[in-house]
């Protein structure tokens, strides 16, 4: 398709774990885009205009066409960047499987937010909670994610949504972790997990999309002290 | 299909399992509905779902799907010849999901506020709620349907909640078809497919269903617990819902929950 044809614009903010995800998407899939970095406290016309009901980024515009909300932005990718790299299987069950971990994962970065948004004093229950999706999310990928039971089967090649989300939320886990000063991801009690997030994060792709930790810690405790609710 | 087991763990007042029963109806997919007690759940509920032991539950020949969406997603593709639900074209087809997680996020979780609230509260949860309904209307337009001229995936996230307007009316004290005209007659024009109106909980049930004994708050935790994004605050209005119960039936007053 000649470059006319096919113009991808995605609006986003550097720090938002919602953007990333589909930044990652986009280069899984060898997408050529043009992005746009929205200033969330005086928002473009255009991104108003683009996403009206919600008025957040990510905002995907294809061909002038808006597709707004993180989740619906990868499927859509998928379907109609059909081949190449897909992010979900074909087959139904497995497709549903699929849909319900990466569905978990948002669930996981909520809780994250949870923690943030609590008082110091305040960190235990929010970081169980983290901890127990955790747990949930090792156990639940385990089976049919990692039958060998390491992330050897990891490579540029073959990244899917699951990837994609975990390095959304975790990718700059360590940044988050200093930030807040809670351990949020421990190899003892998630080894899956931790060293899946490591075999991610070592990939050039993945690295040219995890915002740099000094940047990332400056920011999440600049939000923090402004009163920002996460 | 010959030879196809499909099992539904459901609840007859919950909306998300009432998403799956039209989507199976307008398959037309045989099925056995297994009502679950969220007081006691079944072993095989729990079993099924082990991380969130919550309804709709689809069984697949043994296989489990979960999350109400993601099984009207899943019966839309195996059950692909009939009644499809999701829009054909990608583009449509993102922007039905967007509405169907917009219905998600804005629709229901005020409504533990509705129950539990009184005063500015309440009035605060019932304008929210509205303003998302006109929002809604907005997108409906001039359509018959959501997906257009024929009842689709928005029509199927959204229609469910209709069978709890008498109880929220009631309850808030307003009209909602009386606010957002369009939305009452779209309701009206779904409740005329079989699909619906067999799937729907009776109105009058869900409101009795609401005018409940002390145990049966605990079951209202469960049931709510399902896109409610703060479970504090869900948990401390529960708490207060279950106070002014109490106190309204010391005080021999109408129970209105």
């Amino acid at each position: 398709m000649g470059s006319g044809e096919n113009k991808v614009v995605l609006h986003g903010m550097w720090a938002s774990p919602y953007v990333k995800r589909v930044e990652l998407a986009l280069k899984i899939k060898g997408i050529p885009f043009e992005y746009v970095e929205e200033n969330l406290r005086n928002k473009s016309p255009q991104l108003l205009k683009y996403n009206p009901v919600q008025k957040k980024v990510p905002v995907l515009v294809h061909n002038g066409k808006p597709v707004c909300e993180s989740l619906v932005i990868l499927e859509y990718l998928d379907e109609v960047w059909s081949t190449g790299p897909q992010l979900l299987p074909k087959e139904p069950y497995q497709r549903a499987n699929f849909r319900f971990w990466a569905a978990y994962i948002q669930q996981l970065l909520e809780s994250i937010f949870k923690l943030f948004n609590a008082d110091k004093e305040a960190h235990e229950k929010p970081l169980q909670e983290v901890h127990e999706k955790l747990r949930n999310l090792e156990d639940g990928v385990k089976e049919f994610y990692f039958p060998e039971g390491s992330p050897n089967h990891i490579s540029a090649e073959n990244l899917g949504i699951l990837d994609v989300m975990l390095v959304s939320v975790l990718g700059p886990f360590r940044a988050k972790e200093e930030a807040f000063s809670v351990k949020i991801l421990d190899p003892g009690k998630n080894p899956l997990i931790f060293s899946w997030i490591q075999a991610l994060i070592e990939l050039p792709l993945v690295k040219e999309v995890v915002p740099p930790h000094d940047k990332m810690v400056g920011v999440l405790q600049f939000l923090k002290q402004s009163g920002f609710k996460f | 299909m010959a030879g196809e087991e499909v099992i539904l763990l459901s609840v007859y007042a919950s909306m998300f399992s009432m998403r799956v029963r039209i989507a199976l109806a307008e398959k037309g997919v045989k099925y056995e509905l297994k009502e679950e007690d969220l007081t006691n759940k079944s072993l095989l509920l729990l079993e099924m779902n082990s991380v969130h032991k919550k309804v709709p539950v689809l069984l697949h020949n043994g296989k489990p799907i979960l999350e109400s969406l993601i099984i009207v997603q899943y019966i839309d593709e195996v059950w692909h010849d009939k009644n499809p639900l999701e829009p054909s074209d990608p583009y449509e087809r993102a922007q039905a999901r967007f509405w169907a997680d917009f219905i998600d996020k804005k629709v229901p979780c005020k409504i533990s506020l509705q129950w539990a609230a009184k005063g500015e509260e309440l009035e605060a949860a019932k304008k929210e709620f509205i303003e998302a309904l006109k929002v809604l209307e907005g997108e409906l337009g001039d359509k018959p349907y959501f997906g257009g001229e024929e009842f689709g995936y928005v029509d199927v996230a959204l229609i469910p909640f209709y069978s709890w307007f008498h109880a929220y009316e009631t309850c808030g004290n307003f009209k909602i078809g009386a606010q957002c005209p369009k939305f009452a007659a779209w309701a009206k024009r779904c409740m005329q497919r079989e699909s619906v109106s067999k799937s729907l909980a009776d109105p009058e049930k869900v409101y009795d269903f609401r005018a409940l004994t002390g145990l049966q708050i605990f079951f209202i935790i469960y049931m709510f617990d399902f896109y409610c994004l703060n479970s504090l605050d869900f948990i401390r209005s529960q708490v207060r819902l279950l106070l002014n119960f109490v106190i309204r039936i010391s005080s021999k007053q109408a129970v209105c929950y």
